[in-house]
């Protein structure tokens, strides 16, 4: 059997009850959404087709959900046994971030009701980055699925399901490394499309699938690190820290490269004055790379990457670095030409934080009901 | 080389344009086929041997003559010329000189004497009702005189939509059974060549292919040739995006109408009528000069089952993809609702938030593991 067990205990906790009374008030915004239009909602308009709903919850949330995308790659690419503690919980992350991107992406798609087209190989267009994204997440999401699924099939003691499917999971697993790579890179591709109306300081062009790759591993791991930390002080189990110190290493590869290469493409595009013009771009890139190059000194030294505080204030900051760097590049220094402007609305952020406390309600209910996390070593 | 030279000089003696003009005409029949510039040389030396002109029997049924009108009345400099050069018509009712038994002896003659060589034109619709006697000429009904002709054809191609599929007098309640000239030789292959008037260009097109390499170009299923019918309007319509993006005319006259919004709603067949209007327009004037392009839904001429079938103004049968039938409003919305005071105080609270429980939990992740220490 499996060496994973459920946490059990209350379900209805404290936290659980606020991210309820969040997720209700989203809802109140999500049924406007679906029954008035996006005009009424949203403060989306011709030149910003994308605001927080699909650069939240698609471009960010799902880098924040590539935790079982950079284990997958950890433990069955290089073949690292030691951190498969850490799967399980990740994959289930991943699962929910991808899936909650998916929900979101549909508050943003004006005729939602036309998307199963994207199913049907007549209608393609092979020039679309969009198709490549949206064939990709949803394909991910089924792989997340039936990569989770051994969790839910021994909870049922589903024995002879569970035999046949950890026979095909090398597959799965094949494919759960393979899609998050072409999808991810395809976030950056995007970029690509958006010309001249991304920022001169993020628009790398050629460079830009493998600056969105190298994030989505940057947050993958952070998120894993994060995802540890918080099961550690919320369920009050034991830190992790050892594990996660050994992964911070790993990072730290990760973050040179991301900051070596961010930086020659500048350097070679001779933009590298933009920098230092202190206005609002200079000032979001400066501290994009404060936020990178934090961690980098944390990592750096063995006896701060063994304290699981320092780990944790590592992780936040490659998060939010690895978000603000998509949050500018989409969306903050996003100039889509002159007399547009965009700020969210009351609604549309509602929407977003419902959507993220549903993610938060099920990532508990299910580590609370299904065997997720492993059990603590010396208990 | 000189003698191709000498030929094109002919050419311009007989036709009265300059060589540039010819080799110009030349050069777009074989793009809009998609050839290559080689075939339109090929054209070129075909059109200029004037041993290769077929002789071409032409024949008129149930119709206006507006196939024949429209080629006359190209303004292409001498089209009309270069088709009655390119080929040799032997037998032409709105044409030929003399009149009465002489022609039609002249017919027969020419039908003899080029036994399984001469290209047949059919234009018109043919009656087969009570064995076709609602259209003769010279005592012979049109059923007769196409079943005779096109015995010994090398070629047969009906032009217009009369010819193709019956056109305007095969419109319900039909009372003569006109039908079209592929549906009377059912044994033969006939191009057709539909339109209501059809393009002469894509007349020239495919009797240009004929001269120069001996066959017909690739057809479809209705015997249109591909080059000219293998897309639909729809697709390479130049308010196509308008329609993509849920912009339409609904009224003559509105807004949409003059700002050159999409036609569907006012019942423009284009998504459902097979032809090449938007690339190649019309008549050769330039300009936009094609029913859409004016501003008049396409009535779908050269569609069997659409054009005379349906009425003008209903929605057509979208081949492609159909839009929903409600579309929001068209709004060009900027700057939108702006900065509120509770959308920021929201997002920083949730930042503040997220940032304030991962300082919470690094506090707590030491004292634990002060604790375990």
């Amino acid at each position: 059997m499996s060496n994973h067990q459920a946490l059990g205990g209350r379900i209805f906790t404290g936290p659980f009850i606020v991210l309820l009374v969040v997720f209700v008030i989203g809802c109140v915004f999500m049924v406007e959404r679906f029954t008035e239009g996006m005009g009424a909602v949203s403060n989306l308009n011709g030149g910003f087709a994308w605001g927080i709903w699909v650069v939240y919850d698609v471009v960010v949330g799902t880098a924040f959900a590539c935790g079982g995308y950079a284990l997958a790659f950890m433990v069955y690419v290089f073949n690292k046994g030691q951190y498969h503690p850490l799967v399980r919980p990740a994959v289930l992350a991943s699962l929910l971030g991808y899936a909650m991107g998916g929900f979101g992406a549909f508050f943003d798609m004006g005729r939602f009701w036309q998307f199963y087209e994207i199913f049907i190989p007549g209608n393609w267009n092979f020039n679309s980055v969009m198709l490549e994204v949206g064939l990709c997440v949803t394909a991910y999401i089924f792989v997340l699925t039936l990569e989770f699924a051994p969790a839910l099939l021994e909870k049922l003691g589903l024995d002879g399901l569970l035999k046949a499917l950890n026979k095909v999971l090398f597959l799965l697993i094949a494919l759960g490394v393979l899609l998050p790579t072409m999808h991810q890179s395809s976030l950056g591709s995007l970029l690509i499309a958006a010309g001249h109306k991304v920022h001169p300081l993020w628009q790398s062009l050629h460079m830009q699938p493998v600056l969105a790759l190298l994030t989505a591993l940057i947050m993958g791991f952070s998120i894993v690190i994060f995802e540890a930390s918080t099961s550690a002080v919320g369920f009050g189990r034991e830190s992790e820290s050892p594990l996660l110190a050994k992964l911070g290493k790993v990072i730290i590869g990760l973050l040179v490269a991301f900051l070596v290469i961010r930086l020659i493409v500048l350097m070679t595009q001779g933009k590298l004055g933009l920098i230092f013009g202190f206005d609002f771009a200079s000032l979001m890139f400066l501290l994009e790379m404060a936020l990178f190059v934090i961690p980098v000194f944390i990592l750096l030294s063995p006896a701060r990457r063994g304290r699981g505080s320092q780990l944790l204030i590592a992780a936040v900051s490659m998060l939010m670095a690895g978000a603000l760097y998509r949050f500018s590049a989409f969306l903050f220094t996003y100039n889509p030409g002159p007399g547009y402007s965009y700020f969210p609305s009351v609604a549309e952020i509602m929407i977003t934080l419902g959507i993220i406390a549903l993610e938060l309600m099920a990532y508990l209910v299910l580590v609370k009901t299904l065997p997720v996390l492993h059990p603590e070593k010396h208990a | 080389m000189v003698e191709k030279e000498l030929d094109f000089s002919e050419v311009e003696k007989r036709l009265g344009v300059s060589r540039r003009t010819f080799l110009k005409f030349c050069t777009g029949v074989a793009a809009s086929l998609g050839l290559s510039t080689h075939a339109a040389i090929a054209m070129a030396a075909a059109v200029a041997d004037p041993k290769r002109r077929p002789p071409v029997i032409w024949l008129h049924g149930q119709e206006c003559t507006g196939p024949t009108e429209a080629l006359l009345r190209s303004e292409q400099p001498s089209l009309e010329h270069l088709i009655l050069d390119l080929i040799s018509v032997d037998y032409h009712q709105t044409l030929d000189a003399g009149a009465g038994h002489q022609v039609e002896a002249v017919k027969k003659k020419a039908m003899q004497d080029n036994k399984g060589k001469y290209l047949l034109v059919i234009e018109g619709a043919i009656p087969i009702k009570d064995n076709g006697i609602y259209c003769k000429i010279a005592g012979e009904t049109m059923l007769d005189i196409t079943n005779e002709a096109a015995e010994h054809a090398a070629a047969i191609v009906a032009f217009g939509s009369c010819a193709s599929w019956g056109g305007v007098q095969s419109a319900s309640p039909n009372p003569t059974g006109a039908t079209g000239a592929p549906q009377v030789l059912k044994d033969k292959t006939v191009v057709t060549i539909p339109g209501c008037p059809p393009n002469p260009a894509n007349f020239i097109g495919t009797v240009l292919f004929f001269v120069t390499y001996g066959k017909l170009p690739p057809i479809d299923d209705k015997g249109r040739p591909k080059w000219a019918y293998g897309r639909l309007i729809h697709e390479n319509c130049y308010r196509r995006p308008h329609f993509d993006a849920g912009r339409f005319a609904n009224e003559f006259g509105d807004e949409g109408h003059r700002k050159g919004y999409c036609l569907y709603k006012l019942g423009c067949k284009g998504p459902e009528t097979y032809n090449n209007c938007p690339s190649l327009e019309y008549n050769n004037i330039g300009g936009g000069v094609w029913p859409v392009g004016v501003g008049h839904p396409c009535f779908g001429c050269s569609e069997k089952g659409v054009g005379f079938d349906k009425p003008m103004f209903s929605l057509a049968d979208v081949k492609t993809h159909t839009p929903p039938n409600m579309f929001p409003a068209i709004e060009q919305r900027e700057a939108s609702g702006g900065l509120t005071a509770g959308a920021a105080a929201l997002a920083g609270a949730a930042a503040g938030a997220a940032l304030g429980a991962a300082a919470m939990g690094a506090k707590k992740l030491d004292a634990k593991e002060g604790d375990q220490d």
